[in-house]
């Protein structure tokens, strides 16, 4: 993964606009969250190939970055943004790391249900 | 440590082996017993991706099933099963399903011991279900042919509810080997592996009894 390029990053959103395709979105602060730290209160969610579309797409800020979609009806929010790929099979990775690169926060974007 | 007839592990992440038990496995492997370990996700799910990132949640699974590979060659495991669960989603699925494939492998294999975590004491949702689910199938067994079980337990109420574990190996003699097992985790344990590395040259007390002594609880059913 390398750092968000955003015109990068916009012009994948653009062209998944419109398609049926497959999300992959989760934020977590991990298993053990609450077992290091009792005054940590744990929360996490992901949903894995959820098919939708979207009829716009943006992604903002000073980074880390924004992501939103607005689909039909309602929208995919998505904050703490921090890389992207393009990977072989042309899904669009974005990921939000935290400062010890641990992952905090993903949304994926696929024309293909993700494995 | 007492020579059994076969071994069976039971985790549900790559690298749950690798911490608490690979000590054990692989003085129990120097010792001619064989060891089977029945792996159920592929921790697909962990959230070590490196800073710059070396993984993605989509390439993440590949590369912790060719760690968890390296690690069971390490410690000599010859028999690696990969049940396909995925991460953080064991205590969702039917557990009747998990508890059949517990009772198949003990019959099939026959085990005299079977390692696992011990049921609420061991964190994770995923530790939790494995744990119960191995307890369960044990416990379906007549009473004069269950496998002796050596559970993991870490939460931070272990000690106030169940006292210190009855048992404990000293597995000074095989440190090397379970250091090379946490190695081959790289993915999820390169941040503390200098750590470790640099405790072992200095003799930290903590790493020292990292490398030294594993303990388990024997559960009663
Ligand atoms: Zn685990």
């Amino acid at each position: 993964m390398d750092p968000v390029n955003m015109k990068e990053v916009q012009e994948a959103l653009d062209s998944f606009k419109d398609k049926e395709v497959y999300l992959h979105m989760e934020t977590t602060n991990g298993a053990y969250a609450s077992h290091f730290n009792d005054k940590f209160f744990s929360a996490g969610a992901y949903i894995r190939n959820a098919k939708l579309s979207y009829e716009r797409a943006k992604i903002t800020g000073p980074g880390p970055y924004r992501v939103g979609l607005k689909i039909p009806f309602g929208w995919v929010y998505a904050e703490g943004i921090t890389h992207y790929e393009i990977d072989s099979k042309s899904r669009l990775l974005l990921a939000g790391h935290d400062y010890d690169g641990k992952l905090a926060v993903a949304l994926q974007l696929s024309e293909t249900a993700f494995e | 440590m007492e020579k059994e007839q076969h071994v069976l592990v039971v985790f549900p992440h790559p690298d749950d082996e690798a911490f608490g038990v690979s000590g054990t496995i692989a003085s129990h492997i120097n010792m001619g017993t064989p060891v089977t370990y029945a792996c159920l996700t592929l921790g697909e799910m962990g959230r070590n991706m490196g800073n710059p990132p070396f993984a993605t949640r989509e390439t993440l699974p590949n590369i912790r099933k060719h760690e968890l590979k390296e690690a069971a060659r390490v410690l000599g495991i010859t028999d690696l099963r990969m049940l396909g669960y995925r991460d953080k989603t064991v205590e969702f699925e039917d557990p009747d399903k998990l508890i059949g494939q517990i009772t198949d492998m003990i019959e099939e294999l026959n085990p005299s011991l079977i390692i696992s975590f011990y049921p609420g004491y061991s964190v994770h949702p995923d530790h939790e279900a494995t744990g119960e689910a191995v307890v369960a199938a044990v416990a379906k067994l007549p009473a004069g042919q269950r496998p002796k079980l050596h559970l993991v337990a870490f939460a931070n109420n272990t000690i106030d509810e169940l006292g210190e574990a009855d048992i404990v190996h000293d597995i000074s003699a095989v440190a090397d080997q379970k250091l090379a097992a946490i190695k081959a985790h790289q993915s999820q344990t390169q941040y503390m592996i200098d750590a470790m590395a640099e405790g072992l040259k200095n003799k930290d007390p903590q790493v020292m009894t990292r490398l030294t002594f594993e303990q388990f609880y024997t559960y009663k059913l």
